[in-house]
């Protein structure tokens, strides 16, 4: 990562700080001369997107951490002040709100387009390790965020997933008191949850640091899986992909806009607008939506312990796809059996997400464990198998020359020889 | 492999859709129109002021609202002025003096709305136990808004054959168990509208449940001005960068 050639900066000021303090050559190499392949679509512009989220959601934050007071007795008042004589407070408050949830948005999208188009495989699986290590500091900052605003929904949440650890064998409930830092969810519990959810975001910009380290090592991946062969095949980062992601910005804000004006309390529970009472627990304890597949797992099997690991689970599960996954061939495009179980498992997701918002009984309960059953032998089961019995198509022979006459047989060969020789 | 997990995926989703149809009776609440609905909604100034007098006149005997001050007033149309004399209308308690008394006084504009009882204890001795919620919120604090508190206020009646009342309880239609606390608390000319407007219960229910949105969202007017400029100019911008994104990319293609 070295600079290989100085870009000859011919503003003196900068040449004088780059001699010195080499950053504008590194911007330059990372961000400017950067080559990318050039057929990149727009799910590859759902990265960038998560990057300005969290820039957005610090910056947003930063600000509310003036005016909101961390304490149970005045945090949900403190909330409601800035909604109401804070200048602009409403609207910072709403952009972060709803902050977390385009977070998520962006992030689930970033993390399926991977799942697609293999991009978790050699050499990217640290890559995909990090991507996985920042959703899992997402949850949990997300998580921590929500019980601030100390209504029903923050303190009867903050209750439920909490005791989740009390599953633990043997020191589960000392964990727990250990968490809260009293016997009961309580002001000491709000106090070291502002602290975290101050704290984290700092950690993921580390871990995204580290991400687009390990990105920039062998570029991005891309719809048709293979490698850049050459020149031909990439171009350089900036202007290309800027513009292209400035207009995926635009899109996107013009959602993120409609959302934080027009509905801002769409994806919120009406609960959390009940100042916390530990006396009286709400009809329906319900996460937030990002949270609702999990949610599902959880309560699908009736012991808490095994519930509890399920769940957690399904995350190492998605830690584990690179060697999971043992197909050569990168892209879904040349998959033909595993795209059809893509779609599956996308739909299992929204599947469980419904089964998690209502409560547990009836067919919810039937088709939240199917969902359940389904997620593990996705991973477990179909992704191992498809290796083995799938005959991927033809391979392109390389990014600029897609699908020429005669120009696929010998990747197809080599594509096939490949499953046969494991078999 | 694939057929039986279809299979079993769409026994599933049957399933659950037919639970949830046969799920405990929904509440459907009314739907009215509101004014503040939609992306240009505002509020209605006059049903707003009159949901103001109902609460002040009615629903303050009983609810508190300790997140709106007097000098909020102004933004529903009240002039300084009247927001001097509303606010004094009510004597409050301050302190402590030089002498360390506490002491009453008239309320002034930054004072937030007198509250009917001290503390929770007084609010509950006073309601046969049950505890009236502060109303600040209360348009966003249930699932139906606007529909629910004007249901909730509309929805009284003798219960249906069958329905049993617990001692002490009401029963209202829209409310979810059926068995409310809080007896009636409308009734046809309760209050003598300035402008007016013959007050019905369905009048007062619809003038109230404006007063609750705008407590709930006094922001809201801004927030539909400042979204429809901010999505407009996102448009513009967007439609830009897609201009120069053709331009740029045009010669890769």
């Amino acid at each position: 990562m070295t600079a290989t050639t100085p870009p000859g900066f011919k503003n003196p000021i900068i040449r004088w700080i780059d001699h010195r303090l080499p950053m504008f050559t590194y911007m330059h190499h990372e961000l400017h001369e950067y080559p990318t392949p050039k057929n990149l679509n727009y799910m590859w512009n759902f990265g960038s997107l998560a990057g300005f989220m969290l820039v957005a959601m610090i910056a947003t934050g930063i600000i509310l951490a003036m005016h909101y007071t961390p304490n149970a007795g005045l945090a949900f008042d403190s909330v409601e002040h800035i909604m109401r004589d804070v200048n602009y407070g409403w609207m910072l408050r709403y952009i972060h709100m709803n902050g977390a949830t385009m977070f998520f948005i962006v992030v689930y999208i970033h993390i399926f387009r991977g799942l697609y188009y293999g991009s978790y495989k050699a050499p990217r699986e640290l890559l995909w390790l990090l991507g996985v290590l920042i959703y899992l500091l997402m949850m949990a900052t997300a998580f921590m965020g929500y019980v601030l605003p100390w209504g029903q929904m923050s303190f009867w949440g903050a209750t439920v997933i909490t005791n989740l650890f009390s599953a633990i064998p043997w020191v589960g409930e000392h964990i727990v008191t250990w968490l809260w830092g009293g016997f009961a969810v309580d002001n000491p519990t709000l106090n070291r949850f502002f602290s975290l959810h101050y704290l984290l975001p700092f950690i993921i910009v580390g871990v995204v640091i580290l991400h687009i380290i390990a990105l920039h090592r062998f570029g991005s991946n891309n719809p048709l899986g293979i490698d850049v062969k050459g020149k031909q095949d990439s171009i350089p980062f900036h202007p290309y992909y800027t513009v292209k992601d400035g207009f995926g910005l635009g899109v996107f804000l013009i959602f993120y806009a409609c959302i934080v004006f027009f509905a801002p309390n769409l994806f919120g529970e009406p609960d959390n607008y009940i100042p916390a009472n530990p006396l009286a627990t709400p009809a329906e304890i319900v996460p937030e939506w990002y949270f609702l597949p999990y949610y599902a797992i959880l309560r699908s099997i009736p012991n808490k312990l095994a519930g509890v690991i399920a769940m957690f689970g399904a995350i190492v599960l998605l830690a584990l796809v690179p060697w999971l996954d043992r197909s050569p061939v990168k892209s879904a495009r040349f998959r033909p059996v595993y795209r059809y179980f893509f779609w599956l498992l996308l739909g299992d997701c929204f599947l469980l997400g419904y089964c998690g918002a209502h409560p547990p009984e009836g067919w919810y309960v039937v088709a939240a464990r199917l969902g359940a059953l389904y997620y593990y032998l996705h991973f477990l089961v179909i992704f191992p198998l498809l290796a083995l019995f799938e005959r991927p198509l033809p391979l392109p022979r390389s990014i600029s020359e897609p699908v020429l006459k005669g120009g696929g047989v010998a990747a197809t060969a080599a594509a096939r020889a490949l499953p046969m020789e494991k078999a | 492999m694939r057929r039986p997990v279809l299979a079993f995926l769409t026994a599933a989703l049957i399933g659950a859709g037919a639970s949830a149809a046969a799920r405990a009776e929904e509440i459907v609440l009314p739907q009215k129109h509101w004014s503040f609905e939609g992306i240009f909604g505002t509020y209605d100034r006059a049903a707003v002021q009159r949901g103001f007098q109902v609460y002040k006149e009615i629903c303050s005997a009983c609810h508190s609202m300790n997140l709106v001050h007097y000098r909020d007033l102004q933004a529903i149309g009240f002039s300084e002025d009247q927001v001097k004399q509303i606010a004094a209308s009510v004597q409050v308690t301050d302190g402590p003096n030089d002498a360390g008394e506490m002491f009453e006084r008239p309320g002034k504009p930054s004072d937030p709305f007198k509250a009917p009882f001290p503390n929770e204890n007084a609010a509950r001795a006073a309601n046969n136990g049950a505890l009236p919620p502060d109303l600040s919120l209360m348009y966003k604090a249930r699932k139906g808004g606007a529909d629910y508190t004007y249901g909730i206020l509309t929805g009284y009646g003798e219960p249906p054959a069958g329905a049993t009342v617990a001692e002490g309880m009401n029963y209202d239609k829209y409310f979810p168990g059926h068995q409310i606390a809080m007896p009636p608390p409308l009734s046809d000319g309760a209050v003598t509208y300035a402008d007016g407007t013959k007050a019905t219960v369905d009048q007062m229910a619809f003038d109230v449940s404006n007063f609750l949105a705008w407590t709930a969202e006094p922001k809201l007017e801004a927030r539909h001005l400042i979204g429809v400029k901010t999505v407009l100019f996102l448009i513009v911008l967007t439609a830009l960068l897609y201009g120069v994104k053709r331009k740029i990319w045009a010669a890769v293609h």
